[in-house]
């Protein structure tokens, strides 16, 4: 689809012939003819009989809404936009647009702005605005949070569970070890030194590719973001990290739609600049793919959002398109002490956008490890949803036939592209959680 | 470079799942590409090869081939593709029917009876040829399935007593809980609340809550019959213990989407795909493809950016007018990913008749293929060296009124997949 196409297609600009009235999602709710496949697809509805399901969120919700006397039911705050309705549902009906706009307009409207769920939730969606802060005195942060005196202010008055551990703060975070290496010029220098050890020619404005780290592989798992940019050199690309903000995955799911799309509107202006230069966009987390993809285009007009969206790619897939990476890893190996069999779980939202199955497939053909997976279900945290006390127990029961699968993998590492994903995964299990990008690097990065 | 494969498969339906496992088993390395969840799931779950011929109801499919028009995918086939594409399916599914050549007759949730050459064992012990007393048992909330007035129809046509009851499920689910639901309640044989004595709520398991219920009604019924929801994972476990508990068969009645029968046979499908080392990527549209006279790559769209499939050869298996496999706008009928040559009259009322049931030109929609399953341009040449088609993106045949979906999805994905598997590996 061209970017012409994309934007001639968005609802908000078609009007009903009669009442004159803007279609909005009205398109997308008469292409629902009520399979209910997407309401057997959904975890939340599968352990929650209170939970309605995504056909009456989606198109149901839609037309209910219409009307003046109809609120907004508080079951939608019950979605944890897994988006599987999605990729459920036969007829195209764009599900997780309308769960994010009836979302949105639940907070908006319905929500008190003074009420402890709303500032829990803007808490936790806003992770990546007090992150920098937390990061800037790591020890510390840490500390504090593993007290049990906070997890029990937390969980009595936060409504944030004491069940979990908060995810470590790194002692260095990605961006400020990609700036002390030398940041860009470092990057195009050793991008060179690969193409020429490759035979490949010294300049090439084609190799080039803009990194969407995300708050969680800068602030938490760094190493997951210095793989990538390892990697992505090995295979002779330049790779840029541009400042960006959160993709806006937790602000949608929480319904903070002003702070999405402040977000949305910086990373877009951004990233279509380097677009716009020949850069492709790469990301690590899928659920930021996911956002840059799908939910930016949908809910999102600002200049360049198609064309950023076209031009997005998570890093496995993208040197699986343009290099031989199959081949390359044939070739390779990994330790098989660290690495051995890898209970992989794919996360929901790489099912989304049909990655679901590439890890397994890609690092089979390694030596030293032996990827496995442990089945379609969700995790069942989805982001910031298995953080909240009233939710805990429901994202564990979700989570419970992946922990199940789990165990059957005989070693005890995981490996993920989403990070709380991996949290979840080593919640439910205690087992490490690798990221793909990491195997690849030991398999192909010189030491 | 990029993604590689032998043989690509476009289309995740019966007719994609069949050419992938066939490619495969002869040795090919097989890319099967589906933009969504298989279509099984809004399948009955049922294998009909060849239900009705004009109007009258058929009662051996491979008696009545031979007379089907030049031109119907079965005759490109031939028998022994039909009873191939068969054998490939009795090899994966767990299902009844292989013992004759005669079409079974079925129950429907409607009370019709449906001629067709496969069924789920579940669904055995119902065959309206088996002259046992039944009771049908339906449910206030599964509103899909009208036991009394299925049973009132089915007594029309059948020479055994049926009768039929509305209960309620036990426990207290949501009044629209998903059938799914409760199939995985009684997967996991959850206890339900069965009311109170003493102020001490009382609970069951609940197939035994199930089995009392259904007790008072049973009468001299010798089977009965469910909507087709008896567990997803563990059918035979909750079929078991229903029967020991009523001590009469259970059987189940085949339902609309979503569909149980169809979600364990997609199940049992994906397993043998797994085993027969198909690499399956869902979740976005094949839009566009590479290449002249001979195709190099598929290009799947996802997001908006362009993804590359390579391979040696393709097999179209997109479905037909329903499936999407095959589209139709004001100027005409197309088929949108290789725009084969599809023909349909200019004059868009000469498409369908005046009556719902008449025999309407568009239900034969779809491409063209000479005895390789090669789509044929307007002259009658194959459109690409290396494409092959299948399943409902035939035209030709009206595969829903002739009851013969599966068997033209079978037949036509088995005798592809074995054909572009052998043109990689001669």
């Amino acid at each position: 689809m061209s970017e012409k196409e994309a934007e001639s297609r968005n609802p908000s600009e078609l009007q009903d012939v009669f009442s004159g009235e803007p279609m909005d999602l009205r398109p997308g709710s008469d292409d629902c003819y009520k399979c209910s496949t997407c309401d057997t697809e959904c975890p939340v509805a599968e352990v929650d009989d209170d939970f309605p399901g995504p056909k009456f969120q989606g198109p149901e919700q839609w037309r209910l809404k219409r009307k003046d006397d109809h609120d907004i039911d508080d079951s939608v705050m019950s979605c944890s936009n897994c988006m599987r309705c999605d990729n459920a549902c036969p007829s195209e009906v764009p599900l997780s647009q309308m769960h994010n706009t009836a979302r949105g307009e639940y907070v908006d409207e319905q929500m008190s702005k003074f009420s402890r769920e709303y500032i829990r939730n803007r808490i936790l969606s806003n992770y990546g605005r007090l992150a920098p802060l937390a990061s800037k005195f790591p020890r510390l942060t840490n500390f504090v949070m593993g007290l049990s005196v906070t997890k029990f202010v937390n969980e009595k008055v936060m409504g944030i569970t004491s069940q979990r551990d908060f995810p470590e703060f790194a002692t260095e975070t990605f961006t400020d070890w990609w700036e002390k290496r030398g940041s860009e010029a470092t990057s195009k220098k050793r991008a060179r030194e690969a193409r020429a050890e490759r035979g490949e020619v010294a300049e090439n404005d084609d190799k080039r590719v803009a990194y969407f780290h995300g708050d969680y592989s800068n602030y938490n798992t760094p190493e997951v973001a210095k793989s990538m940019v390892r990697v992505f050199e090995q295979f002779g690309y330049e790779v840029a990290v541009p400042d960006q903000r959160c993709s806006g995955t937790p602000m949608f799911a929480n319904g903070m739609m002003d702070d999405a799309r402040r977000a949305a509107k910086f990373n877009i202006e951004t990233f279509a600049a380097l677009v716009e230069q020949g850069y492709d966009v790469i990301c690590s987390c899928t659920s930021c793919s996911m956002a840059l993809r799908q939910e930016y285009p949908e809910l999102y007009s600002f200049d360049g959002t198609a064309k950023v969206a076209a031009n997005t790619f998570e890093a496995l897939e993208y040197l699986r398109v343009h290099e031989d990476l199959e081949g390359e890893l044939a070739d390779s190996s990994v330790p098989e002490s660290e690495f051995g069999e890898l209970a992989y779980h794919a996360p929901c939202h790489a099912r989304n956008q049909g990655l679901d199955g590439q890890a397994v497939e890609l690092l089979s053909a390694l030596d030293g490890t032996d990827p496995v997976d442990v089945g379609d279900s969700c995790s069942g945290i989805s982001g910031t949803y298995g953080w909240k006390s009233e939710k805990y127990d429901t994202s564990m029961k979700i989570g419970d036939e992946m922990f199940e699968h789990m165990e059957d993998v005989e070693s005890e590492t995981g490996m993920t592209e989403c990070p709380t994903c991996a949290m979840q995964m080593n919640h439910g299990t205690g087992y490490d959680i690798r990221h793909p990008l990491e195997v690849l690097d030991s398999a192909l990065v010189d030491a | 470079m990029a993604i590689e494969d032998d043989v690509v498969v476009i289309g995740g339906g019966l007719a994609g799942m069949t050419t992938a496992l066939s490619a495969a088993r002869e040795g090919s390395r097989v890319r099967l590409l589906s933009h969504k969840e298989s279509t099984l799931r809004f399948a009955s779950g049922l294998i009909d090869v060849l239900g009705y011929a004009g109007n009258e109801i058929v009662s051996n499919p491979f008696e009545t081939i031979s007379e089907l028009p030049d031109e119907h995918p079965y005759r490109k086939v031939g028998e022994s593709g039909v009873r191939a594409g068969l054998a490939l399916f009795d090899s994966v599914a767990d299902y009844a029917g292989d013992h004759t050549d005669k079409n079974a007759l079925v129950p429907t949730f409607g009370g019709r009876i449906k001629p067709t050459a496969r069924y789920p064992k579940h669904t055995a012990p119902g065959l309206a040829s088996d002259q046992r007393d039944t009771l049908l048992v339906g449910f206030e909330t599964i509103v899909d399935f009208d036991a009394p007035l299925a049973a009132e129809h089915l007594a029309e046509t059948v020479p055994f007593d049926v009768r039929g009851v509305t209960l309620s499920f036990p426990g207290e689910f949501r009044t629209d809980a998903k059938i799914t639901r409760l199939a995985h309640a009684l997967d996991k044989n959850e206890r339900v609340e069965i009311g109170s004595s003493e102020n001490v709520s009382q609970s069951e398991p609940v197939r035994i809550a199930l089995a009392e219920q259904i007790k008072p009604h049973l009468g001299d019924a010798e089977r009965i019959g469910f909507p087709a929801m008896l567990g997803e994972d563990h059918p035979e476990d909750v079929r078991a213990t229903l029967e020991r508990k009523l001590g009469v068969e259970v059987f189940e009645i085949p339902m609309g989407p979503p569909s149980l029968p169809g979600m364990r046979l997609e199940a049992q499908f994906e397993t043998a795909l797994k085993e027969a080392g198909v690499r399956i990527t869902t979740g976005n549209p094949v839009v566009d493809f590479e290449g002249d006279e001979r195709i190099s790559a598929v290009i799947v769209e996802r997001n908006g950016a362009p993804i590359p499939f390579h391979g040696e050869q393709f097999v179209l298996a997109t479905g037909g007018l329903v499936g999407k496999g095959i589209d139709s706008d004001r100027e005409g009928v197309h088929e949108p990913i290789f725009d084969c040559y599809v023909p349909a009259p200019e004059d868009r009322y000469d498409w369908s008749e005046e009556g719902a049931f008449d025999d309407h030109r568009f239900a034969r929609f779809g491409v063209q293929v000479d005895d390789e399953l090669r789509p044929l341009d307007s002259a009658d040449e194959p459109e690409f060296e290396n494409l092959r088609a299948v399943g409902g993106v035939l035209g030709n045949c009206d595969v829903s009124a002739e009851k013969s979906a599966s068997g033209v999805s079978l037949s036509t994905g088995a005798v592809a997949g074995r054909k572009a598997s052998d043109e990689v590996n001669p």
